[in-house]
């Protein structure tokens, strides 16, 4: 299962139907904004270098343990400020992860650009040398970061409707990086070099751009982008070793669902996955629910192979 | 298209070297053209010589897992089509393995000659009261043999066949089998009652009356792995030499040429991921029948990801070479787990790196580098 939904509070003799249609559609757009923010990640790197990150869970763990120490140093050392900790926990999760893949980048996944299925590979072995070093460094065991006081308690929209403010929070914080990256992307100059490059590596090339520039901050971006999702998920579940391998999967059949040229397509596919996983979770049972969002998304692969929303071109 | 297929630039044999370096480009030579009797000498006799009888129970085990890699290099190395789900099918063959000895184990248990045969003992724990309709037919093992290995290939190929006809190829098609293993171990671990859930099918001391867990049946059973997988590395350097194989390489080089030549390279790829599916659900039969349990961890993502690297150190490119990577990296981690056991997946994840970045051809290519074997004569 993949959202623990234990702080919300259920009051099981007043509830009505209608009101457990709001919290699973709630406790499924939460679970919408860490997809969306891991998947956009993944999209920019794999859409402009046919790049395939099998570490980028592990990269989003990495942005929720900096959350973490973020918040264990403001307690020990300036408890009067542990209310701003976690905006800042935000900007160093990303700070932290995009040195990281830009240090990647550069390191080794540039050597495999012509070689897409050993990019995987690649990844997924540093994938496993980062889970064995949370867990020697931070323990086997999950943290858990404690909400700051102004997200704690929640939204009474009704008696027995109660939407937690720091999900609310983090709503917002998806909305808002996603509305950041589409200006990055769409209107400033980083934007127009990176969507050049995506269209036509060789033109751009040829018109005097940097290419390998550009790979290496792209795939820093969405290392980045997978680093706020790690601090987005602080607020939602605890952090442990493997919570890395928990979403890689969810967030490959995301981007691959939505269609890899599309950020737009992504995010409804993370919305629209996020929304059946918290459906069918109350429906059926967690395990169940995930069996049928694979089965259904190797479907859609099937009927339309470049995803759900993608642009029809002739290659 | 594809990098591994250029040829090292410079031959060595043309350069003078010194006599050291050139005996030790004929002994790899020698080694190399002699791989398959030589493997034969290594299974059937060298292991078995120096082994003990622990030791040769762990040498089956990874043997069972060879048979994966064999697969895989056929359809990675030769076809192009990089499976991450190579554990659904060994999974597939061990838990059919599975069900049937744990009927046997069931129906052998006292209890039953005076109740009447009981259900397993993790159905009962499961409160499941009679014994589903698709267990029966594996009360047979004329029923449960055949199925272990026919289910895997025919739900392979049909799924291949089906995905490359439209067209989802290389990264994708990774990803739909990536997504099936997933829903492979959740399936397993979720039907508990079905299943045996996340503890698998476990306490099977017999197959067809013959313990497995005699030192006898360890040596034997040694045996029939070592034969089959042997056999297996044949069937894979026979399907390669025909013409069926060289329209396979030639559709992983450059499918839409081989397109538009009249071939549907969907069907050379479903047979090829049917053959690996074969393989791999074979080695998962044995390897339940060595171990006297079938369970979901060997069916997941982690394993499948796992045996790409078997075939990867090897050699992808190399049949051979696939049982030494199997070998190797099984004994590897058996020798991490015993005494570092932390530092096992440092090692892997750096085996991971390393080969996919400076080895990509593996073993195999480190030795035709060193003996100045070029592409072409290769089998």
């Amino acid at each position: 299962m993949l959202v623990n939904f234990d702080r919300f509070t259920f009051n099981l003799e007043t509830m009505m139907s209608f009101d457990i249609f709001v919290m699973q559609a709630f406790g499924g757009v939460s679970l919408f904004t860490v997809l969306a923010l891991m998947a956009l990640g993944l999209a920019i790197v794999f859409g402009l270098m046919g790049v395939i990150n099998m570490a980028h869970g592990e990269i989003m763990a990495l942005g929720a343990y900096t959350t973490y120490l973020t918040s264990l140093l403001f307690q020990s050392y300036l408890p009067d400020f542990a209310g701003f900790y976690f905006p800042i926990g935000v900007v160093l999760a990303f700070g932290v992860t995009f040195l990281f893949g830009l240090l990647l980048e550069r390191g080794m996944i540039r050597f495999l650009y012509a070689r897409p299925l050993d990019t995987m590979l690649s990844t997924w072995g540093l994938s496993l040398i980062l889970q064995q070093l949370f867990r020697q460094v931070f323990g086997a065991i999950d943290v858990n970061v404690p909400t700051v006081s102004w997200l704690q308690g929640a939204w009474h929209v009704s008696d027995t409707i109660q939407l937690p403010l720091s999900r609310i929070f983090i709503l917002f914080l998806t909305l808002g990086v996603a509305a950041g990256l589409y200006f990055f992307l769409f209107r400033s100059h980083w934007g127009l070099r990176i969507r050049a490059v995506m269209q036509n590596r060789t033109m751009a090339g040829a018109a005097g751009i940097n290419t390998a520039n550009v790979d290496a901050v792209t795939f820093a971006l969405g290392c980045g982008l997978a680093g706020i999702a790690g601090a987005a998920l602080t607020m939602l579940a605890a952090t442990g070793p493997s919570t890395g391998q928990q979403y890689i999967v969810d967030t490959f059949v995301v981007v691959v669902f939505g269609g890899v040229q599309s950020l737009l397509g992504t995010f409804m596919s993370a919305f629209m996955i996020g929304q059946m996983q918290s459906m069918l979770e109350y429906a059926l049972s967690g395990s169940m629910a995930k069996v049928l969002i694979l089965s259904l998304v190797i479907v859609v692969l099937y009927f339309r192979p470049n995803g759900l929303f993608s642009i029809k071109v002739r290659r | 298209m594809n990098p591994i297929n250029v040829s090292p630039p410079s031959a060595p044999n043309d350069v003078v070297t010194p006599v050291g370096l050139r005996s030790l480009h004929w002994a790899i030579a020698f080694l190399q053209r002699h791989a398959l009797v030589i493997l034969a000498v290594m299974l059937l006799v060298a292991i078995p010589l120096l082994a003990s009888t622990f030791r040769i129970g762990l040498y089956a085990k990874y043997l069972s897992f060879g048979f994966c890699a064999v697969g895989l290099a056929l359809c990675w190395g030769y076809g192009g089509i990089l499976s991450l789900g190579q554990g659904i099918f060994f999974g597939l063959g061990s838990y059919a393995m599975a069900m049937f000895m744990k009927l046997e184990a069931t129906n052998a248990d006292p209890a039953a000659a005076v109740f009447g045969p009981a259900v397993p003992d993790f159905m009962s724990w499961n409160r499941i009261e009679s014994l589903p309709w698709w267990w029966e037919p594996f009360n047979s093992a004329w029923f449960a043999l055949p199925a272990a290995l026919l289910i895997p290939t025919v739900i392979a190929f049909v799924l291949a066949y089906a995905n490359f006809r439209k067209r989802v190829g290389g990264v994708y098609f990774s990803i739909v089998t990536l997504a099936l293993a997933s829903i492979m171990s959740i399936l397993i671990i979720g039907q508990q009652g079905y299943t045996g859930g996340v503890n698998g099918i476990t306490n099977m001391a017999t197959f067809n009356g013959m313990s497995v867990q005699s030192d006898t049946a360890v040596w034997v059973m040694y045996y029939i792995t070592a034969v089959l997988l042997l056999l297996a590395v044949v069937t894979g350097m026979f399907i390669l030499r025909s013409r069926l194989g060289k329209v396979l390489v030639a559709i992983r080089d450059s499918e839409d040429r081989i397109r538009f030549s009249g071939y549907d390279p969907a069907l050379f790829k479903g047979f090829i991921f049917a053959v690996a599916a074969f393989f791999s659900a074979l080695g998962g039969a044995m390897f339940t029948l060595q171990v006297g349990f079938a369970s979901p961890s060997l069916a997941g993502i982690v394993p499948s990801i796992e045996m790409v690297i078997y075939a990867a150190v090897g050699g992808r490119l190399s049949l051979v070479g696939a049982v030494y990577g199997a070998l190797l990296v099984g004994s590897a981690k058996s020798y991490f787990s015993e005494t570092f056991p932390s530092f096992w997946l440092y090692f892997l994840g750096a085996l991971f790196i390393l080969v996919t970045m400076f080895m990509p051809k593996g073993l195999a290519g480190l030795m035709d580098q060193f003996s100045g074997r070029s592409d072409e004569e290769k089998s």
